[in-house]
């Protein structure tokens, strides 16, 4: 056991989960019961809390331990990271914006409201809606991951279910705060994690490198590392097979992130068109730190860490490398400043997930099918409760499904998510596609991903089926099919799956509107995409 | 900035600013060990650099498209198949 660690970590963790209860208090509105409230902070978070909330939201603690992982365990590819977050804020610059006026002045909460609007289908609204949860579900079982990372590197490495007993304490507690004080919890928060993670990282990739001979001898490691392994994938350089699946991974991501609840939930909890875009601009700041982060997986060959095992799945943890690497390389307060950062880091993303969530449920399914005259302060409550199943079921995940089951499921999540992208991203923009062309894509463009995803076999070879993401061309098979026969060169399930989704989409759009089917009722009006908070038209926060 | 009333888009050319940091998804372009920099293979400083890059592109049309008038109470006077009307 490693006490100054687990006192340092202790106090932080303790400080944080006062702030969480505090922030019921913190710029409060008229009541709390009101998703407006609850599930969005009462939409008018300014840039510096937008900034720590999305960027504490985006930058998750499993980003900053699966990340450097990857890399320590094959090289350039886990570098993707960074392209994907650096093309993310030119994609999503101008969408955003859309959405934020739009669900401002019809009063969305979720992404789902906007489709229910802007197609007049609940049914529509639902399957987005349960893809939605369905995508985020094993992503707050990662977050459990990360932080249970740093539990068992500070020496909580219980076996059994026993051993996730810290874990479950941690969760609790947040449960409790969450449910309380909503979107304010993991805002408040928020702004300690990101200061320790910019502390940490600031002061691990000055003094690290200097220790270990500087970045020139820790790249030639870690090539001399990869060079003697037979993988043929990794190295310090990309190679022919993987350069499309790195650019596709890196396009797919991009294109995901922000269709994912709990990225918009962040979005439209801000107070205006210029809060989001002045956001873009500043959020890089993070991309920066998470691509220093990320060499320290090269760090870590170089220091020589060899991940923990996990002793309740009797198997060495690569997600322990960057806690390790700190606690071996840095005086213990400071190791437990770091673990602290990391498994805060875990708990603001895992709360905003979870309300995000919870919105859908409570407005998409509970509202639309279970109790339509739900009063604002009904929803409040489903929403509160729905955030404690959410929550309790992603520990479950956890202790009783092995952890490589959520990395697995994240791994599909990225591509169910994609599939949303034609019914809430570009019908931003244009509403041509029919909404029967919007169900069949989705349906087409999911049933196409899990068979793709279906057919690759983990890079061990340990396992069959869902072993990564990175499909080779040649197995790329339409109908049975195979255009690429023979190409070993690997790129990004999304991307394939994507596509099939908007070829059906538009064939089916086609034909309905040469049938003259109905396509729904419009609610949202061209000028609703440019309102700013300035304007009258924006729906009263709050109103009942 | 032109508006179409029908369709409800708005553009600025400044906008085409934001494909320049997807050039970073070119590969080829950057996946070399030399020349190095503070020890740092092209391949990583490369990237490194596009985040200036992407934070100036995206700035750089914030600031250019900030102060376009809004687009605000004209009435409304299309039906919901008027603005499908171009599909068909």
């Amino acid at each position: 056991m490693q006490w100054t660690e687990l006192i340092v970590f202790s106090v932080l963790f303790l400080l944080v989960t006062v702030m969480g209860f505090v922030a019921a208090r913190w710029q409060k509105g008229e009541t709390l019961e009101h998703l407006d409230e609850w599930g969005l902070g009462g939409r008018k978070f300014g840039s510096w809390i937008t900034w720590f909330l999305v960027g504490g939201d985006l930058y998750t603690a499993y980003t900053f331990v699966a990340v450097p992982a990857l890399m320590f365990g094959a090289g350039a590819t886990g570098f993707f990271a960074l392209p994907y977050t650096v093309i993310l804020y030119p994609i999503v610059f101008l969408p955003l914006v859309r959405m934020w006026s739009v669900s401002r002045v019809h009063g969305y909460v979720t992404p789902a409201d906007f489709v229910k609007g802007r197609y007049g289908s609940h049914w529509l609204a639902l399957l987005i809606a349960v893809t939605g949860i369905f995508a985020t579900m094993p992503y707050i079982a990662l977050q459990l991951v990360g932080l249970e990372a740093v539990l068992r590197s500070m020496g909580l490495n219980g076996s059994g279910v026993l051993g996730h007993a810290p874990l479950f304490v941690a969760f609790v507690i947040l449960a409790v705060y969450t449910y309380q004080s909503g979107l304010r919890a993991p805002a408040l928060i928020a702004f300690v994690k990101d200061i320790l993670i910019y502390l940490v990282i600031l002061v691990a990739i000055v003094y690290l490198p200097s220790k270990f001979g500087g970045w020139g001898e820790i790249f030639n490691d870690a090539d001399a590392k990869f060079k003697a392994t037979p993988a043929p994938g990794d190295g310090i350089l990309l190679n022919a097979n993987n350069q499309l699946q790195y650019a596709t991974l890196a396009l797919g991501s991009a294109l995901a992130l922000f269709i994912y609840p709990h990225s918009l939930t962040g979005i439209l909890a801000s107070r205006g068109r210029n809060v989001i875009k002045r956001n873009m601009v500043a959020l890089p700041a993070y991309s920066l730190v998470l691509g220093l982060l990320a060499l320290l997986g090269y760090v870590a060959i170089s220091a020589g860490t060899k991940p923990i095992v996990n002793q309740a799945t009797g198997r060495p943890d690569t997600n322990t490398i960057v806690p390790e690497l700190f606690g071996a390389n840095f005086p213990s307060w400071f190791a437990g400043i770091a673990f602290a950062a990391i498994g805060i880091g875990a708990l603001v993303p895992a709360a905003i997930m979870s309300i995000a969530a919870a919105n859908l449920w409570t407005r998409n399914v509970y509202k639309e099918y279970i109790h339509k005259r739900a009063t604002p302060a009904q929803e409040a409550k489903q929403a509160k409760l729905a955030s404690l199943v959410v929550k309790f079921g992603a520990v479950a995940f956890i202790v009783f499904i092995d952890p490589q089951f959520s990395i697995d499921l994240q791994l599909i999540g990225g591509v169910i998510i994609l599939q949303t992208l034609p019914a809430v991203a570009i019908a931003l923009y244009t509403r041509w596609f029919h909404v029967w062309g919007l169900v069949s894509g989705w349906v087409a463009g999911m049933a196409y991903g899990m068979y793709l995803l279906y057919l690759i076999p983990s890079a061990d070879g340990s396992r069959k089926h869902f072993g990564s993401s990175a499909l080779a061309l040649e197995k790329l098979s339409i109908f049975g099919w195979n255009p690429f026969e023979g190409s070993k060169m690997a790129i990004y399930v999304g991307i394939p799956a994507l596509t099939m989704n908007l070829l059906v989409a538009v064939v089916v759009t086609l034909i309905a509107k040469k049938m003259r089917v109905f396509n729904g009722t419009d609610q949202t009006d061209p000028s609703d995409y440019h309102v700013d908070e300035d304007s009258p038209r924006v729906k009263p926060v709050a109103a009942h | 900035m032109p508006s179409d009333p029908k369709t409800g888009l708005r553009w600025s050319n400044w906008n085409l600013l934001l494909i320049v940091p997807l050039l970073m998804l070119i590969t080829p372009w950057f996946n070399f060990d030399q020349p190095r920099l503070f020890g740092m293979p092209f391949f990583y400083w490369y990237q490194f650099a596009f985040v200036p890059l992407g934070v100036l592109c995206v700035a750089l049309v914030y600031i250019k498209t900030k102060d376009q008038p809004v687009v605000t109470g004209k009435p409304d006077k299309l039906g919901v198949d008027d603005l499908d009307e171009g599909a068909n």
